[in-house]
């Protein structure tokens, strides 16, 4: 057999149908229950995966994991009465750090003594110039910019985000980013019980 | 980085008095050559002292002391660190430096990239036209004096952006919204434009035969859209019915300015842009950067940090070797199964690179003195399961369907042979030039992080055809899957960033050139400091640039088809080749 | 985008008849079988191309939606995913490729970069977009946008597909044809054959 001509051929092919056959098998071993749940979306993208390697978007998506970096929001924390305080002071360095220089900040002034005031009048972010690096979310001192899972952004037209359009809770950020928040969270509450009492 | 320790003993003074002197600038290294001396000096290095591989040619425009230096990096093929020597002119048109290309071949496309960016003219050059631009385009864009029409400031971070950053698109500042401008005077319905010509006239010696019969020889362009996937490159080729007399690439339809926004950006902010020159290897660009600028920056990265690098830089190895070789069987005509196997089991690495670093392929995941963040939970177990188990019976899975498939090895033995004197003419790298019998591997050669730590091999095949470079990849990944396990075994815990992380880096004024084995090829990055946060030079010496160098040689006399395998197993990735 | 109304019929459209959905069963007929088997131009360009190939493989298939067939010559295609930057040199040859596509045709400009120069928006030889030269109907921001964004937008020109009504469609009116877009130039700098007298014009500045 070692000098049949095609041999090579016969194998290739046997690694084929082997192939083949265990998108029915493995179909068969989970009795129907292997799509359309997180199990089974689990289990093909596992080391032990064999058989149908799709994962059938729009109706099973593959769970984005928590460093996932696409466009950048802005964190606001809940008010008690509802009100959104957006945790941006326009210090500036996102807008710093950027590498194509895609945020446009304006900070404001208080208009009776004309100093700066920690917001941002205007902040825009142009997703068509965005690369997704994450540079702003890692160097914001204030944990006030992070970078969102949300990749369904397609649109009819182009893609510059305002303020409004770019804020997202906290509560919102805590949800897909669940051990980064805690972190955090527990550092800036150490550092503000280490400072003494300030007049807000 | 300072001259190393074997060089100094090299008397290259002695051997020509006064015609090189050392570069005492601080923090930088090698010697200056005198334009004159230029030939002669290369001539020796190579007969002489046994330099015989030209690594990298580059141009920077010193603008406020009026010169312009081509510096040249060579290396020994039987490993060490290399030499640096440079040639200085003044900075007055016509600028003329002699062509080493009879003497190092490999020099060709790069000094042209120094004519088309630099407007460096190399007398001697068989072939000196623009590379990245076309004929006809007005200027020299990487001189410093050059803007192009939406320039902002000399360096980033901007001024309009912050505090008084109002949303001003940059079309709106442009008067055809575009980031274009014309000579004053100009008229374009007053003048046709042909920027083809040069390149056809450069083509057309080889277009009349000589012997008897009246035949022409025709010239055929392949690309620039062409459906194989390495994507917009064109070759001009002339044919004499299906045999190739000669070609010519033609590139510069990806070219994105690299360089010219790297110099633009702070060191911190090159990073990502690193990322999109070998779109494939992202990990591997982010380390050639970070091993030049921690050069400069005299910062020793972390032990756990060191590991991780190697742990990411195997795995971007076996990614990228995994998606060669399901592009070169789907242009040897294999279509698209052996593509989809591949591309699975690079999805599962994909995974766990969007775990760690957050995208599957852009990770800007090194910094200066470490990585930017530990791996989450649940991620050391998952890459233990994939390098442990899975990959090694995957990768005999599809070394069993492919390698002795008939089909590719009439296809690939004896098809597109490169020789190994030839390889290190035209400064070929990475497997390409292991497939042809020389073992260099800057791993080996050169060691940089901690691979002398690691046990593993440097594959080398002889014959330099194109079945031996598919077989020198399925071996390179073994051997990764071999350094993976023991890194995994022996990483220790610790810290992930020697620095506190800041995003203005100084660094101290100098020049390094930091270059790794990559996927590829050897892939460096040599940058120039002045102290400033921004670079003054930073060229990306890429490998499938230089590669492809001896793309036209190979291919005289085989038959069409087989151009495009060649094509395939040279392993470009036009994000490299473009910059 | 609104550019030069590339995308407009040539008669006005009033605005109570432009919110009217098309009911016809014979508009859903038709949709449906154009929209369930899209051809996409084998076209990448650069980074955005890899995703779209790994969208185009085992995990996120979009054989599913029909467009499995990337066909390498525009004769034969419906959809140009432009995946990658624009530059200025290869700029002359996207529009060429555009010009040969038989109607009807679509365009997704996949990517920053080809929405709208990307992160290399600066650079001299980058075209701030393709939609400066092409009308482009999906825009699909990332860089790169993940397969599973890329079939996103691949649905959302499923659904601009369904939604465009027989009565109003481009390809069967008469008239000139209004979708051939003259290839620009390359001189000194890229020459757009459109804004040939705003370049005589605009130099006098």
């Amino acid at each position: 057999m070692s000098d049949m001509y095609g041999k090579g051929i016969l194998k290739g092919l046997g690694v084929s149908l082997k192939r083949f056959m265990e998108t029915y098998l493995d179909d068969l071993v989970w009795l129907g229950r292997r799509y359309n749940n997180d199990k089974g979306i689990a289990h093909r993208s596992d080391k032990d995966g064999r058989g149908i390697f799709t994962v059938q978007y729009p109706e099973e998506k593959i769970p984005v994991p928590e460093e996932f970096r696409f466009v950048p929001f802005l964190v606001y924390d809940e008010g008690p009465n509802g009100e959104k305080n957006l945790r941006c002071t326009s210090c500036g360095i996102c807008a710093k750090v950027c590498p194509p220089q895609c945020i446009w900040i304006v900070r404001s002034t208080d208009p009776v003594t004309g100093r700066p005031i920690p917001d941002p009048a205007q902040f825009y972010i142009d997703a068509d110039i965005c690369m997704n690096c994450g540079l702003c979310a890692e160097f914001c001192p204030f944990d006030a910019i992070k970078m969102d899972h949300n990749y369904e952004l397609s649109s009819f037209k182009r893609n510059v985000y305002d303020e409004a359009g770019l804020s997202k809770s906290a509560a919102y950020y805590s949800a897909i980013r669940p051990a980064n928040a805690k972190r955090e969270d527990s550092a800036r509450s150490a550092k503000a019980a280490s400072r003494p009492a300030q007049v807000e | 980085m300072n001259t190393p320790a074997h060089v100094q003993s090299l008397d290259l003074s002695a051997r020509f008095p006064g015609a090189i002197h050392p570069d005492t600038r601080p923090g930088y290294s090698g010697w200056l050559v005198e334009n004159a001396n230029l030939l002669e000096y290369a001539i020796a290095l190579r007969d002489e002292f046994g330099y015989d591989y030209l690594s990298s040619i580059t141009a920077v425009d010193y603008l406020p002391e009026g010169k312009m230096e081509v510096v040249y990096h060579v290396y020994k093929t039987t490993g060490g660190a290399g030499l640096v020597f440079k040639v200085q002119v003044p900075r007055v048109d016509p600028i003329e430096v002699p062509s080493l290309v009879s003497i190092y071949p490999g020099a060709e496309l790069q000094e042209r990239e120094a004519w088309d960016l630099f407007g460096i003219k190399f007398t001697g050059h068989p072939d000196l036209r623009r590379i990245f631009m076309w004929e006809g385009f007005a200027g020299h864009p990487m001189r410093k004096d050059w803007h192009e029409p939406y320039f902002e400031e000399e360096g980033k971070p901007f001024k309009s952006r912050w505090p008084e950053g109002q949303l001003v698109m940059a079309e709106s500042k442009n008067l055809y919204a575009d980031n274009i401008a014309y000579p004053h005077g100009f008229n374009p319905a007053s003048q046709t434009f042909d920027s083809e010509k040069a390149l056809y006239d450069s083509l057309q010696i080889y277009q009349k035969e000589e012997i008897g019969l009246d035949t022409d020889h025709i010239i055929v362009n392949m690309g620039p859209q062409h459906p194989s996937t390495h994507g917009v490159f064109r070759v001009a080729v002339v044919l004499d019915g299906e045999q190739i007399v000669n070609l010519k690439p033609v590139m510069g339809y990806l070219h994105r300015n690299h360089e010219k926004i790297g110099e633009r950006n702070t060191f911190i902010m090159n990073m990502p842009y690193t990322d999109r020159l070998d779109y494939l290897a992202s990990m591997s660009n982010n380390f050639g950067y970070a091993l030049a600028i921690e050069k400069l920056m005299n910062v020793k990265p972390t032990e756990r940090s060191e590991y991780i690098r190697i742990i990411m830089a195997e795995m971007t190895r076996i990614s990228n070797h995994l998606f060669l070789i399901g592009t070169l069987l789907n242009d040897l005509g294999a279509y698209f199964t052996p593509m989809l196997y591949a591309l699975e089991e690079r999805e599962l690495i994909l995974d766990i690179f969007e775990a760690v670093a957050g995208s599957r392929m852009m990770c800007n995941y090194f910094r200066f003195g470490g990585v930017a963040r530990d791996f989450p939970e649940g991620v050391l177990q998952k890459i233990k399961d994939l390098f442990f188990e899975r990959f090694p019976r995957k990768i005999e899975e599809i070394d069993r369907f492919l390698s002795e498939n008939e089909i590719i090895r009439s296809r690939g033995i004896g098809q597109g042979v490169l020789t190994a004197e030839d390889a290190i003419k035209y400064s070929a790298a990475g497997p390409f030039l292991r497939a042809s019998g020389i073992p260099y591997d800057v791993r080996r050669a050169e060691p940089y992080s901690i691979y002398d730590r690691f046990e593993f091999d440097v594959v080398v095949r002889s014959n330099g055809d194109i079945y031996d470079r598919l077989m020198v990849r399925f071996d390179e990944i073994r051997q990764s899957i071999r350094i993976i396990q023991q890194a995994v075994k022996g990483l220790p815990d610790g810290p992930v960033m020697a620095l506190k992380p800041m995003y203005q880096v100084r660094v101290p004024p100098g020049e390094a050139y930091g270059r790794v084995e990559g996927p590829k090829g050897e892939l460096g990055f040599y940058v120039i400091s002045n102290g400033k946060p921004n670079p003054w030079r930073y060229h990306v010496r890429a490998p499938s640039f230089i590669n492809l160098t001896s793309f036209g040689p190979i291919c005289i006399g085989q038959k069409v088809a087989d151009l495009v395998g060649v094509l395939g197993s040279i392993d470009i990735v036009l994000g490299e080749v473009d910059r | 985008m609104e550019q030069n109304g590339l995308n407009s019929p040539e008669y006005e459209i009033p605005p109570e008849l432009k919110a009217q959905v098309a009911i016809t069963s014979l508009d859903k007929i038709y949709n449906w079988g154009r929209s369930a088997s899209v051809w996409p131009l084998m076209f990448g360009l650069a980074c955005c191309a890899i995703e779209m190939i790994c969208a185009a493989a085992s995990r996120y298939d979009i054989a599913r939606f029909g467009m499995e067939i990337m066909r390498p010559s525009p004769r034969q295609s419906d959809l140009m995913i432009v995946s990658g930057t624009v530059t200025k040199k290869m700029i002359p040859v996207i529009v060429r490729l555009y010009n040969q596509m038989p109607e009807p045709k679509y365009v997704l400009s996949m990517g920053a970069c080809a929405s709208g120069g990307g992160p290399f928006k600066e650079g001299y030889n980058v075209v701030s977009g393709v939609d400066k030269f092409i009308p482009v109907d999906v825009y699909v921001p990332g860089c790169p946008p993940t397969p599973q964004a890329l079939l996103n937008g691949l649905m959302k020109v499923q659904e601009k597909i369904r939604g465009e009504p027989i009565k109003t469609a481009r390809w069967y009116k008469k008239g000139p044809d209004l979708a051939e877009i003259p290839v620009p130039m390359l001189g000194p700098d890229l020459i757009d054959p459109r804004k040939i007298t705003l370049i005589q014009n605009g130099d006098k500045n």
